[in-house]
């Protein structure tokens, strides 16, 4: 019986002979990551261990995102929790304002994660790497302080769904429509403990940012990681990588042919004939953008670590290119890293956003959590590319967050009312 | 683990910004994360709970973020026990790991209402219904999840580990 890209990584990193789902096993970590909300917990759990090191200096990943910029004097304090770690256990992948980037945009961006590592997070969107064919998974702060003083965690191997996709993608329907409407399609529990396999021909084509932008969503499904197969398109990715700290292009790892799924559910991606928006309390409460296009909206915010890639700032520009956001509508754009921020403003698209009335700010996770630089105030309603729209995800419990594409969210916030992309093009 | 205790109840997803709002996230301080656990669906959850009080929810509780907050601000809140039809799986780990007792049970989800009096024996696996004078199974945890919890969660299974 063969196995699945997910069996295959967790076995390569496990003293096991053999895997299979619902097995427990302590996997060696590649890398561990923590922000400036989860490693503050898992510092102090580190800290009752009495370890003098962590496991490895160069895979211990530190980034303050959330409520940095700090926020206030709380979120001050825990920031400076992590710079003070970072340097007494010579932490070297410590990213300081000014030099970071939201943690899922920076890492595959800087080349610290490969195709067939293993990396857990104290983050649950750390499934966004698997659209490098890694195995990356979302924890607690007690987990990863494990992982920081030992290098292992440990994990319960799931069973996998397979989602294969094909067709051409129809106009404005990109990665994160696709999620969108997989997660409307199974539920916020329909991978619940499961690995989600993305693959098929329209996979296949899809770029990076829209591959990370659909592994990033996995959690919404309750998945435990997704994963897409490396390809030419991983490789060229790796390959364009600058200054990686890592040696090598990883390891690829793709499922047998006899490989064992729990269910498999395939979508002709040509029905999705327009991008989908899920709207208020649960990412899959989904509908096709063109039944939406009475509601009206009071900020837009176009960023996070599922659409703050450089080709949503692109995609993002294009229709604002040129147009003046609505008098009523607050647009906020964040670029996902520094590097990012660099190409937006290279590239004209800083220009284009400020030009056309919006906030660009520098990188942070701020607004898609309720944190800060974009809290919805009691009654309003925002459209957003991030991830999640729970009840008072973006501020007020009595505000409400409809997720889209960047297209979407960009022709939204010309008109102040959901839009359809062609219909500002 | 026999003790009477009463019964806060929930719907289906509850998730870890309705357990403890992200705004709150800026502190690592327990009794402060307790003060404000579900004030987004019951407005003065924590002062109406009593040591020892079990939350009994529906599917995909604690679906979400990794916040480890969240099992934190349940257990300093007091609560002895999260049951629910289903958990979402960090929010699973996580209460595992910091040693928050949390069952999976269906009918018993089904079946505890607001308020009733309920008794937990995880040696016998059974849930009392004290109210309804009814009795649900529990299944037991697997062995590797024993492990962790008879240590008081995984950082004090690690220190054993290591002092061995």
């Amino acid at each position: 019986m063969g196995y699945t890209i997910t069996e295959k990584i967790l076995l390569k990193h496990t003293k096991e002979k053999e895997v299979h789902p619902g097995k427990f096993i302590d996997a060696k970590v590649d890398l561990c990551l923590g922000n400036d909300i989860t490693a503050p917990f898992a510092i102090e759990e580190f800290e009752k261990l009495g370890t003098k090191k962590v496991f490895d200096r160069n895979r211990v990943v530190l980034v303050p995102d959330h409520f940095a910029p700090a926020k206030d004097m709380k979120s001050a304090n825990q920031c400076k929790v992590l710079a003070t770690f970072a340097k007494k256990y010579g932490v070297k992948n410590y990213f300081e304002i000014g030099r970071m980037g939201i943690e899922h945009a920076l890492l595959p961006e800087m080349g610290l994660v490969l195709p067939g590592d293993l990396v857990i997070g104290a983050d649950s969107h750390t499934c966004t790497y698997g659209a490098l064919g890694a195995f990356s998974s979302g924890v607690g702060s007690t987990d990863l302080a494990a992982a920081i003083a030992t290098g292992e965690c440990w994990l319960k191997v799931p069973e996998s769904m397979k989602f294969v996709y094909y067709g051409k993608l129809p106009k404005w329907v990109g990665g994160k429509d696709l999620i969108l409407y997989t997660i409307g399609d199974i539920g916020v529990d329909g991978a619940r403990y499961r690995a989600m396999e993305f693959c098929g021909e329209t996979i296949e084509s899809l770029g990076i940012d829209d591959r990370l932008s659909m592994c990033n969503m996995a959690i919404e499904a309750g998945g435990k990681n997704g994963i897409i197969a490396p390809d030419k398109i991983t490789s060229k990715y790796i390959k364009a990588i600058k200054n990686k700290p890592r040696q090598g292009f990883g390891k690829i790892y793709e499922s047998d042919k006899d490989a064992v799924y729990a269910a498999v559910k395939e979508y002709d991606v040509r029905k999705i004939t327009e991008p989908v928006v899920a709207c208020p309390n649960l990412p899959s409460n989904t509908k096709p953008v063109s039944r939406l296009k009475n509601v009206a909206v009071d900020q837009v915010v176009i960023g996070s670590c599922t659409n703050g890639r450089i080709t949503d700032m692109r995609l993002a520009a294009k229709i604002l290119r040129g147009k003046k956001v609505n008098p009523s509508v607050r647009l906020i754009v964040i670029p996902g890293t520094q590097k990012i921020y660099l190409e937006c403003v290279n590239e004209g698209l800083a220009k284009i956003f400020v030009e056309a009335g919006g906030v660009f700010s520098t990188p942070t996770c701020g607004p898609c959590l309720g944190g800060h630089m974009g809290i919805l105030a009691e009654g309003e309603t925002a459209i957003a590319t991030t991830n999640r729209n729970f009840v008072g995800r973006m501020g007020h419990p009595n505000s409400a967050v409809y997720l889209s594409n960047p297209a979407v969210a960009a022709a939204t916030a010309i008109t102040g009312k959901i839009t359809h992309p062609d219909e500002v093009m | 683990m026999i003790r009477k205790s009463k019964a806060h109840k929930f719907g289906n997803d509850i998730n870890t910004d309705d357990i403890i709002a992200a705004k709150y996230l800026n502190t690592t301080d327990r009794a402060e994360l307790a003060s404000h656990c579900m004030e987004h669906i019951v407005k003065d959850f924590a002062s109406s709970m009593k040591p020892g009080d079990v939350i009994v929810a529906g599917k995909n509780f604690g679906c979400g973020s990794s916040r480890e907050h969240a099992p934190i601000a349940i257990k300093a809140a007091g609560a002895s026990c999260v049951i629910a039809d289903s958990f979402a799986r960090i929010f699973f780990r996580n209460s595992i790991n910091i040693g928050l007792p949390i069952i999976e049970s269906r009918e018993a989800s089904d079946r505890i209402e607001a308020g009733d009096e309920v008794q937990i024996d995880t040696k016998a696996g059974l849930i009392k219904n004290l109210t309804r004078k009814e009795t649900y199974k529990i299944e037991k945890y697997p062995p590797f999840m024993q492990a962790i919890f008879a240590s008081g969660g995984l950082i004090e299974s690690l220190k054993r580990k290591r002092k061995k």
